[in-house]
């Protein structure tokens, strides 16, 4: 067990390290913002005090490691600083902390990203243990090419598709996904249900076939063999010998594509107008206002990290081998 | 035959023809499965399309007529978009544009990532840590993020768009590389060309890459459709290929207004589903070309 724990703690100290490194390479944006930037912020009409003022506010006339670590400070007490829009050539300064404006939006990814999860992982799981049970007959085989094909679609082109199909053709659900204030828990349920199952088509075809592939992997090894001589039955296979084998392989498809999903919002949100911090992020990168997409990089790569980190974890934990030490 | 002027030898060089790479191909080809031919006909196609696109598109990629939304004629097989460009002939220059500007940016990703990974993986020093590590930080961040990132800082044009996506690409390929490689290097005829006093470039190009040329190949295909699908993303999003450039992402959006119309005019309304279309129907035509060397050339027959 002590083993177990000290490997644990060495992948916690490993993704700590990555979370800071990503952040340092997430801080040196502004450092690399061409020198012409000021100017595309406050406009070509800027005064030279304002755009003096917005250097310093910036800090450009600190050195960068200074800067980091107050940035870096700032940010673990949760001030991401403030937004670019909303800055004028006059000096009049109208722009809102960028916290403000991605907390709700924050909130309405976690739902829609939780409402796939629920969805989509469990049906994944379901459907890849079947194939590999039936491995090579007709089940196996056509969601095999049904999976290779939505593999290779693009996300908006699925996302289009559903819109036409349950939003336009026969509209049961609207096609644009604006959450209006105040509205109830069944009332964003509705909203999302279209985004959602666009996400969920993307993510459950890799899954799928990855949770495939490691039972597959594993129904080939000799122990398996062994019991299936012995007479076990199939069920017993594969819960009690199969399944124990199976959970690191499995929890990495699951993390992977749950990953996946922090991508999949970005273009999928944009389709249907979802108030989420994917399309939060997608109209800052347009406006380039810098502190907003930090911080946007900043959530979505730190989430990307926890739950691969996560995926190793539970590779590690579950692994009956290590449980008992030698 | 008489036995007189039998020759063993003369027999034997009979049988062991010489074929020529293209007879070898052929041969290859002629088993190939049907997906195979589906994919290899499919890409042959676009690239007819790229090639000539000025020949068989019936007007110019960025010339305005008169009358904007005009439904479908003779004139304009499939109508004209909000600004009264033709949409048959963005359509066959998009093709020139986005699988022009994948391919670009998957050989230079290729040439970036597979070139240091070659190199770490023949000088194990502290080259190879320093990019390993590095490579290793970089994969921690979801590319499309990061190139979101990195396109708010430098602006979105098509030269900022190749040089960020290939580098953010070239990781992948640089683990491949670097870990195919490695088994290739610790071989005898590395080390006897090495004693010889070959030099890196040498040992790089003679040596090592002929030997990892198969999964390198497939690797090419996959990447180029994980590419060409992040393109038409950013493009689909209005940050990757810039207008007035006809290109398949941006013409997803600009048209997907109509399928609120799908109701009252189907023709109208499926408009935006034909560059998606263009999209997918590639994306998977390389994947099965892939799948089908793949097999052939690792001999997983029982993957499927």
């Amino acid at each position: 067990m002590n083993s177990v724990l000290i490997t644990v703690i060495q992948r916690l100290l490993l993704g700590l390290i990555t979370l800071f490194f990503v952040s340092i390479i997430i801080f040196a944006m502004v450092a690399m913002l061409p020198g012409d930037f000021t100017q595309a912020v406050l406009g070509q009409a800027a005064l030279e005090e304002t755009v003096q003022a917005f250097r310093k506010e910036l800090g450009l006339d600190q050195p960068a490691v200074y800067r980091y670590f107050q940035w870096l400070g700032a940010v673990l007490q949760g001030d991401f600083g403030t937004s670019f829009s909303g800055r004028a050539s006059s000096g009049i300064d109208r722009s809102r902390p960028v916290l403000e404006l991605i907390e709700p939006r924050l909130y309405n990814t976690l739902f829609l990203a939780s409402m796939t999860a629920i969805v989509a992982v469990p049906l994944a799981l379901y459907l890849g243990i079947t194939a590999a049970l039936h491995r090579n007959g007709f089940f196996d085989r056509l969601i095999n090419t049904v999976t290779l094909v939505s593999i290779s679609l693009p996300e908006f082109l699925v996302a289009y598709v559903l819109m036409a199909l349950l939003a336009v053709l026969w509209p049961v659900f609207p096609p644009i996904s604006e959450v209006r204030p105040g509205a109830d828990f069944f009332d964003r349920l509705y909203i999302s249900v279209l985004p959602a199952l666009t996400l969920t088509m993307v993510t459950i075809a890799h899954m799928m076939r990855m949770t495939r592939a490691a039972i597959i992997n594993l129904l080939a090894s000799p122990y398996v063999e062994m019991a299936r001589l012995k007479g076990v039955a199939q069920r017993e296979i594969i819960i009690k010998h199969v399944l124990p084998n199976a959970w690191a392989p499995i929890a990495t498809v699951i993390a992977f594509n749950l990953a996946y999903l922090v991508i999949g919002v970005v273009v999928v949100e944009t389709v249907f107008t979802y108030p989420g911090i994917g399309r939060l992020m997608v109209d800052s990168v347009t406006t380039r206002d810098i502190p907003i997409v930090q911080a946007c990089g900043l959530i979505f790569a730190g989430t990307y990290i926890f739950l691969n980190m996560s995926a190793d974890i539970i590779g590690i934990v579950t692994n009956p081998r290590l449980l008992h030490p030698r | 035959m008489s036995t007189k002027n039998y020759s063993a030898t003369a027999e034997v060089a009979h049988v062991r023809t010489r074929r020529t790479w293209l007879h070898r191909m052929w041969l290859g080809l002629k088993k190939a499965p049907l997906t195979a031919w589906f994919g290899l006909i499919v890409i042959l196609g676009y690239l007819f399309c790229m090639i000539f696109a000025d020949l068989i598109a019936p007007h110019g990629e960025a010339e305005v007529f008169a009358i904007p939304y005009a439904p479908w004629s003779e004139e304009h097989r499939l109508g004209t978009d909000h600004l009264g460009r033709d949409i048959l002939s963005r359509l066959i220059f998009g093709a020139r544009n986005t699988v022009g500007i994948a391919l670009l940016t998957t050989l230079l990703s290729f040439a970036i990532g597979g070139g240091l990974g070659l190199v770490a993986a023949i000088n194990r020093s502290w080259l190879d840590q320093i990019l390993s590590r590095f490579v290793d930080i970089l994969l921690a961040i979801p590319s499309l993020i990061f190139a979101l990132m990195l396109l708010a800082v430098f602006g979105s044009s098509v030269l900022n768009l190749i040089i960020i996506i290939a580098v953010l690409d070239s990781t992948r390929v640089f683990r491949l590389t670097r870990a195919v490689a490695l088994n290739v290097v610790v071989m005898d005829y590395v080390e006897a060309a090495r004693l010889r006093g070959e030099k890196l470039g040498w040992i790089m190009r003679r040596e090592i890459l002929p030997n990892i040329m198969p999964p390198l190949v497939a690797e090419f295909g996959l990447r180029f459709s994980f590419v060409f699908l992040t393109i038409a993303a950013l493009s689909f999003l209005g940050l990757g290929i810039q207008p007035p450039t006809a290109d398949w992402g941006t013409m997803v959006r600009e048209l997907s207004t109509f399928i609120n119309y799908l109701n009252y005019d189907l023709r109208l309304g499926l408009l935006a589903f034909i560059p998606g279309s263009a999209i997918a129907l590639l994306t998977v035509a390389v994947n099965f070309v892939v799948d089908w060397f793949l097999h052939q050339t690792s001999g997983l027959r029982d993957e499927h």
